[in-house]
């Protein structure tokens, strides 16, 4: 059970997408009040489409590395394709498995993400948000 | 040279036999709850094999022995830390439990607008928040005596500026969780009684790890949980001084803490019965026992002792691996320090320093410990990693322990 391979690792050292984003479409801001994971993601949404996509804050590596490979694989996509991201999803993309101890810190920008596009959409957040 | 025979007390404790992805369990977590031995463990059976009766109740022999060792089991911890009598020592489920018995219950009687409730900047959230919650409910004030970052102790020089503001209660840990810090409490009770403010201690560190003497420390209410010294989860203690408890209105109320009922009255039962209301944890007083006739048994100046030898040992080998922060304080102040450890390695969250200890088998605590002021906005960390000891560890733990810590700075390249 080795959740700390080399790709988790490099992204918690150098991690892509760090910082944030002025002008953004959105923020928002997600806490793991356990673990004292923070993050907040910034979306840069246009046409329908995340244009940019960044995020900042401080935590484990599974929370800040999974942030990093997140934020790459969201640039392009579209609102719809996002709302179709889930748990399973997200662990394919980081390859590893965290196991439930970790599950929360995996999720946390996924989390952020999907809060921050039911905000941009000014709808109510959803039951989707609470398998995060 | 040990000054406990370890080897001994580990025969006694059967979950340390157990693996762990392999491993042999190295606990180092007995400030979150210590783990019980076999007599605690064995006394509990027992109970519910052949004793178990309801109290203060049934007139036939089973329940009346159930009584008499309840009671006694009270009266062994009043000895345990030399409260006067039993009727001193109220039962309830934790220290947390007892914080909030007093901040209701004697919050309620003495607390009223505008008045101060003083706490330190050490505090774990069960010493903090029902204060909060009583500064809330009467229009209190709240304050903090400060911490002095240079030496992680109460900055006494503030705290008597404090004191001398007159709160009417003042609130402080015998022994911090998060840093080890071993309060001067006989003095800082001796100040506030001089002040005119009624004093309760946090003894929920203290009382599993060294002699405790409620009656020379001379404070006025004493919190204790009985996990984390060996009992079973789910039984603790309030010890109050007995006028205090006298002039204290009942908290929970119901069966058992009345002498009498009638349709629109009722007669308060004796101390320390009016403090518990329904049916209390039979089990939990029993094995309480047990747990404290181990604790006599070794003697708690030699647990102290052991406890300071694997304290000094960790400190000095921790601060042998490059990257490593030890808080609280140091080792020339080991004679105010207990047990626990808590630590931070450049650039590795304690998450995952824990989560790679924990494939070795090796149990430490990850988190901000129930002290997020503590921790957050003074240490200034979202998190620190903590070893705490107890009687049943090792110094080869510790090597363990540092081992893992060498192979989280390779996994993480620092
Ligand atoms: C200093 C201190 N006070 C209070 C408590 C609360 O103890 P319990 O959770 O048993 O009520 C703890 C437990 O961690 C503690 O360390």
């Amino acid at each position: 059970m080795n959740i700390y391979a080399e790709e988790i690792i490099s992204h918690y050292e150098h991690p892509h997408n760090k910082g944030k984003i002025a002008n953004a479409s959105v923020d928002f801001h997600e806490y793991n009040p356990t673990c004292g994971d923070d993050i907040t993601v910034y979306l840069d949404i246009r046409d329908g489409k995340v244009r940019d996509a960044k995020f900042d804050g401080q935590g484990c590596a599974i929370s800040m590395a999974s942030a990093s490979m997140l934020t790459d694989e969201i640039k392009g996509k579209s609102m719809a394709e996002l709302e179709k991201t889930g748990v399973k999803e997200l662990i394919e993309l980081i390859g590893i498995d965290p196991g439930p101890a970790r599950l929360k810190c995996a999720t946390l920008s996924l989390k952020a993400i999907k809060k921050a596009l039911f905000l941009y959409q000014h709808k109510e957040v959803d039951d989707s948000t609470k398998e995060l | 040279m040990e000054t406990l025979d370890v080897d001994a007390i580990r025969k006694d404790f059967p979950i340390l036999k157990r693996k762990m992805n392999g491993k042999r369990l190295v606990y180092l977590d007995s400030a979150a709850t210590s783990q019980k031995p076999i007599q605690v463990i064995k006394t509990i059976c027992d109970y519910y094999k052949e004793q178990n009766a309801n109290i203060h109740r049934g007139l036939y022999q089973l329940s009346a022995d159930a009584t008499e060792r309840y009671v006694d089991s009270k009266r062994r911890l009043a000895k345990f830390i030399n409260a006067s009598e039993m009727q001193e020592i109220v039962y309830v489920r934790n220290a947390t439990e007892a914080i909030n018995l007093v901040a209701y219950a004697w919050g309620a009687q003495n607390v009223q607008k505008g008045d101060r409730i003083l706490l330190t900047e050490l505090e774990h959230h069960s010493n903090i928040v029902p204060w909060m919650e009583l500064a809330r409910r009467k229009g209190a004030v709240l304050e903090y005596a400060k911490m002095d970052d240079k030496v992680a102790h109460v900055d006494m020089g503030d705290f008597m500026e404090k004191i001398e503001k007159r709160p009417k209660i003042v609130a402080f840990a015998h022994m911090s969780n998060v840093l080890g810090t071993i309060n001067n409490v006989k003095e800082m009770t001796k100040a506030a009684h001089k002040n005119g403010a009624t004093v309760l201690v946090d003894g929920a560190q203290s009382a599993p790890h060294m002699k405790v003497d409620v009656r020379e420390i001379d404070c006025d209410f004493f919190a204790l949980s009985g996990h984390k010294m060996l009992a079973p989860m789910g039984i603790g203690a309030l010890y109050g001084k007995r006028q205090i408890l006298e002039d204290m209105e009942p908290f929970l109320t119901g069966g058992d803490m009345i002498k009498s009922v009638h349709y629109h009255s009722y007669e308060k039962n004796e101390l320390p019965w009016k403090f518990e209301a329904g049916t209390p944890n039979v089990e939990g007083g029993l094995a309480f026992t047990a747990a404290i006739d181990y604790l006599e048994g070794l003697g708690m100046d030699k647990v102290r002792q052991h406890e300071k030898e694997v304290t000094k040992y960790a400190i000095e080998e921790l601060g042998k691996v490059k990257g490593v922060k030890i808080y609280g304080p140091g080792m020339e102040e080991i004679e105010r320090r207990g047990g626990v450890v808590s630590f931070s390695v450049d650039k590795v969250h304690p998450h995952d320093v824990s989560q790679i200890l924990g494939e070795e088998g090796i149990a430490i605590r990850a988190g901000h410990h129930c002290a997020m002021p503590l921790v957050t906005e003074r240490l200034g960390e979202a998190a620190l990693s903590r070893f705490s000891f107890y009687i049943y560890n090792k110094s080869d733990e510790v090597d363990k322990a540092i081992r893992a810590l060498k192979k989280v700075r390779r996994i993480f390249r620092v």
